[in-house]
């Protein structure tokens, strides 16, 4: 039974596996805020969603009531997220009573409750995640096969010329994108549901590939219509327990938006932390001012790209407008927390294995190509090493805030001077935004400089005529 | 490639250090106070805790050196009144002093691949059994114990015979014995070996064997060993009986906390459910205890039905059932995979009769079968076998909720693993609906072993017998995994037995040329 099974396969099996165990080991560390009353982290505040969502009546999750304090970790994420949170709470009301019990519950850590919070994630993560990284390369491989072959067609050339496509690099990509280390910390060390958000973006990303695949033709304003249609009746069906009463909707938004906050809390690798050090920001204007000040930035850093994209679509500048977009809220954005780079680094594990494809063409086609391809990987290497600085300083911030016995380590041989006790983070940041400045224009001079593709040209040619 | 796996592989048991310990932790933190702070000569007599230095000298020398550098981590961890004391530096020093002295099991990996013919298969295959072994990972690094360095220095020692330097296998296999005396069921294969093929040279003639060349390499072998004993027992030479009386502990039960997987498991079921039978028909057995044998500490119990078991008895049959292995190691050619081969039955033997054996053991003839798996099919399939099994019935030791998938994915990636690349090895299937080189019967029991977890974790549960009957798990798993070892324990023996060097190495070239 075992001979069918190719060695890609295998190679795949056995990254999903080492993943899932990676996954567990990490979930045996102390979550955040574990053991820190009066607030705790974002564990207790999952926890608090789910005794809020499962006692209250839903047109009370967002609103403050005697039941519900939202000072105390309010809900202020979408619905989706607050649903999901219900689910959880029923399971963890079966499991046991206590751990959402209205008011009571507050606080409520055991080793039972870290268990089954711990094992929520998990199930999140290899029913969602796992399956949706899988699906997304496992599609790009067919596409790349099918390019493959028109290009061969039409080329009337020998097979010498053109490369095979390598399953194995598609699985390599595969157990890379699963091992990545951002996802495993903050969702099963730190404590997070990223995994879930992050599987519906995939998923999102691979449903556009597919259809691209199947070579539908651009139907003009109908498609525009369609698309816009689904994503309204979506809103709507998701949104409709909160929206009988008006205020509770703009409540509701409020919550999800919150300026009073400041522009950012901890010490992020984005432009305004940065900056932070030159010019305070948080002191001379006030948040509403800041909050215009980051609306436009974001927007125009946006400009280029979207304008691009909407002016000439193509799939990979849809993968490279995806980086640029997150890169851009990223860096420029109203209170972002570290874990937003996630939503970044998703689409560059996303383009990986295109551009591994994509490298091992272009040394067909001459010593220039090879160069430039050669230059480029040279760069994401690079952009790959950023994010793991980003993943050491995640990891760094994990250990001041956890645990007690690695910080002595640390600190064992380099004492920050007493007068600046965050020196050490603020510089690990900085750094960090140095460099996510220059990917950001590094991705965004990408993008605009692929050219317009043939089929693209030959579908504006059919909508024209 | 043993490089990289132990990388990688370090990277996971440094994962691992927040996860649940067993007492075993305390009982190495208590030795590195009683080394660090009190003279030599009370080491084997101090007895604050309960958890006495109940070691070798070496490993006690051992525990000396490393309280030089728990020092640096935390010093109060050194005070032999601190019981119970684990500080998050005392965690973190403990479990990393085990993943730097895993070093010399790689040291002892590395030499044995070095000292195999060169192939793929050495250069491959055996370093990632060999390093991720998932037992070793189980036992050294949650449940926590030093049994990496002692099997690097058993590999090490290994590798020497396979280099045919004998003297210095028995250098090493003596300090291995100084530092832990369980290795003492190894010792009859060693013997036999090294008497054989070392101090005896030529055919077995008279002439032969009492020669002056037998006496002067006898002499020589006798040397070494005993001045490496010296050396370790000097210190102590004024309180020897209170050393012995500590290594050996004939008080504790036959069987440990949770029964291993042997001969004794069954018996003691078979015990309790003669016991069931005959007070349900109303027999009564005077005043004798039912208290259950599986209770959390180590303690002593006597059976209810039938006759108790004295240490001498399982010593007697373990030696007994030695003898065999003895003898035709003795007349086999020289070999090292021979040698191998018998140290994998004394180790077998032992853990099916040994007394109050502890699950771990299992390691002891799983790790040597290793190195065999990637030479002979029929090794390879027993190693399977019992490497699936004999991880299994580790799972008790880990018993905490949190650790449930953390097990369970070390099992099945490290099986996993071994079946497909010892398959590509030996690509002979014996059906095709069976799990590769295992027959169908074999097949069906390791897949069993799902349903028994299955059993363990959901189905007892969902009966609700988990309050009336909390042990049934733990006596199914133990008497399951029993069945399987006994089994692999009883071919393999027949196997070595009628096992002759040419024959079978011709046989297999055949079916390799077949494929």
């Amino acid at each position: 039974m075992n001979c069918k099974i190719s060695c890609e396969t295998w190679l795949v099996i056995f990254g999903t596996l080492l993943a899932i165990l990676l996954r567990c080991c990490t979930s045996l560390h102390p979550y955040s805020g574990e053991a820190t009353p009066p607030m705790y982290g974002d564990y207790e505040a999952q926890r608090h969603w789910m005794e809020v969502t499962t006692n209250l009546p839903t047109n009370q999750w967002y609103v403050n009531t005697s039941d519900n304090d939202l000072n105390y970790w309010g809900l202020d994420y979408p619905p989706m997220t607050a649903y999901h949170m219900y689910l959880c709470g029923r399971a963890a009301n079966l499991i046991n009573e206590n751990f959402t019990k209205l008011h009571d519950s507050r606080g409520y850590e055991s080793d039972t409750h870290k268990v089954f919070m711990r094992y929520t994630v998990l199930i999140g993560d290899v029913f969602l995640f796992i399956p949706a990284i899988i699906l997304y390369y496992q599609t790009t491989v067919k596409i790349g096969k099918t390019q493959d072959n028109e290009i061969k067609k039409k080329k009337q050339k020998s097979s010498k010329t053109l490369n095979e496509i390598k399953p194995m690099n598609a699985s390599l990509s595969i157990v890379l994108a699963l091992l990545y280390p951002g996802i495993i910390l903050i969702d099963h060390g730190h404590f997070q549901y990223n995994c879930i958000s992050l599987a519906f973006a995939i998923f999102a990303t691979t449903l556009r590939v597919y259809l691209s695949l199947g070579k539908v033709l651009f139907w003009g304003i109908l498609r525009l219509m369609k698309i816009g249609t689904t994503v309204i009746v979506m809103f709507m069906i998701i949104w409709y327990p909160f929206t009988f009463d008006l205020d509770d909707f703009e409540l509701v938004l409020l919550r999800q938006f919150p300026i009073a906050r400041g522009v950012f809390e901890d010490k992020v690798a984005n432009i305004w932390c940065a900056l932070n050090v030159v010019f305070k920001f948080k002191t001379t204007l006030d948040n509403y001012q800041m909050m215009r000040i980051c609306l436009f930035t974001t927007l125009s850093a946006l400009f280029p790209s979207s304008v691009d994209l909407f002016l000439r679509p193509n799939l990979r500048k849809f993968v490279l407008s995806l980086i640029n977009s997150s890169l851009a809220f990223f860096l420029f954005s109203f209170q972002v927390h570290e874990k937003t780079i996630l939503l970044v680094a998703i689409p560059v594990l996303i383009i990986s294995i295109e551009h591994a494809y994509r490298s091992s063409l272009n040394t067909q086609d001459g010593l220039a190509e090879y160069y430039r391809s050669l230059l480029a990987t040279l760069l994401d290497i690079e952009y790959k090493k950023a994010t793991q600085l980003d993943i050491l300083k995640m990891t760094y911030q994990q250990v001041i805030k956890n645990s007690d016995a690695l910080k002595t380590l640390i600190f064992h041989f380099a004492i920050p001077p007493t007068r600046y006790p965050d020196l050490y983070p603020l510089l690990i940041s900085v750094y960090a935004c140095v460099h996510f400045v220059g990917f950001f224009v590094y991705f965004n001079v990408k993008q605009l400089r692929i050219p317009q593709q043939f089929e693209d040209i030959k579908n504006v040619k059919v909508k024209s005529s | 490639m043993i490089f990289t796996t132990t990388l990688l592989t370090s990277c996971v048991k440094l994962l691992l250090v927040p996860a649940y310990r067993s007492t075993d932790f305390e009982v190495h933190r208590n030795w590195l106070a009683i080394t660090h702070s009190l003279p030599i000569n009370k080491w084997y007599f101090e007895s604050t805790s309960q958890w006495t230095l109940d070691y070798p000298p070496l490993f006690a020398w051992f525990e000396y050196l490393l309280s030089f550098v728990a020092a640096l981590f935390d010093k109060k961890m050194l005070n032999v009144n601190h019981i119970n004391y684990s500080s998050d530096e005392t965690v973190l020093f403990q479990r990393l002093s085990v993943i730097f002295t895993d070093l010399v099991y790689t040291i002892g990996v590395y030499k044995c691949c070095a000292a195999l013919q060169k192939s793929w298969r050495k250069d491959v295959v055996l370093p990632i059994l060999l390093i991720t072994n998932c037992g070793l990972i189980m036992v050294d690094h949650i449940h926590f114990q030093y049994n990496g360095i002692m099997y690097g220095i058993l590999l090490i020692s290994i590798s020497y015979i396979l280099q045919g330097k004998h003297l210095k296998a028995a250098f090493w296999f003596t300090i291995l014995l100084n530092m832990k005396h369980i290795y003492l069921y190894l010792a009859p294969a060693y013997f036999i070996y090294l008497l054989r093929h070392y101090c005896i040279k030529g055919p077995l003639t008279f002439k032969n064997v009492v020669s002056r060349n037998t006496f002067k390499t006898f002499s020589l072998l006798g040397s070494v060993v005993i001045s490496v004993f010296l050396a370790t027992y000097l210190p102590f030479m004024d309180h020897i009986p209170q050393v012995l009386s500590r290594l050996f502990p004939f008080k504790r039960g036959l069987c440990h906390a949770y029964w291993a997987p042997n001969v004794w498991a069954i018996y003691n079921t078979a015990d309790k459910i003669g016991f069931f039978i005959a007070s349900r028909s109303g027999i009564h057995f005077g005043n004798k205890s039912t208290a259950s044998m599986t209770g959390g500490l180590v303690q002593e119990f006597s059976h209810s039905f039938l006759p108790n078991i004295p240490p001498m008895v399982t010593m007697l049959l373990t030696i007994l059932c030695m003898i065999p292995a003895m003898v035709k190691l003795f007349f086999l050619n020289k070999q090292a995979t021979n040698f191998i081969r018998c140290m994998v039955v004394c180790g077998l033997t032992s853990f099916l009769f040994g007394w109050h054996v502890h699950e771990k053991a299992i390691l002891m003839p799983i790790i040597p079968l290793s190195i065999l798996s990637i030479m002979e099919t029929t090794d390879a399939r027993m190693f399977l076998l019992l490497s699936t099994v004999g991880h299994y019935s580790l799972f008790p030791l880990l018993y905490p909720l949190s650790l449930l998938s953390v097990k369970v994915l070390l099992l099945l990636l490290y099986s996993v693993y071994a079946f497909h690349s010892l398959y590509k090895m030996y690509p002979l299937s014996i059906c095709s609906y069976t799990l590769p080189l295992l027959s169908p019967l074999e097949s069906i029991y390791v897949l069993g072993l799902g349903a028994i977890f299955l059993y363990e974790n959901v189905i007892h549960h969902l009966l609700g017998l988990h309050s009336q009957l909390p042990f049934l798990p733990l006596m199914i798993t133990s008497v399951y995994c029993a069945i399987g070892i006994i089994y692999s324990w009883v071919s393999y023996y027949i196997y070595f037995l009628k096992y002759n060097g040419v024959h079978v190495r011709t046989k297999s070239n055949k079916m390799n040329k077949v494929e």
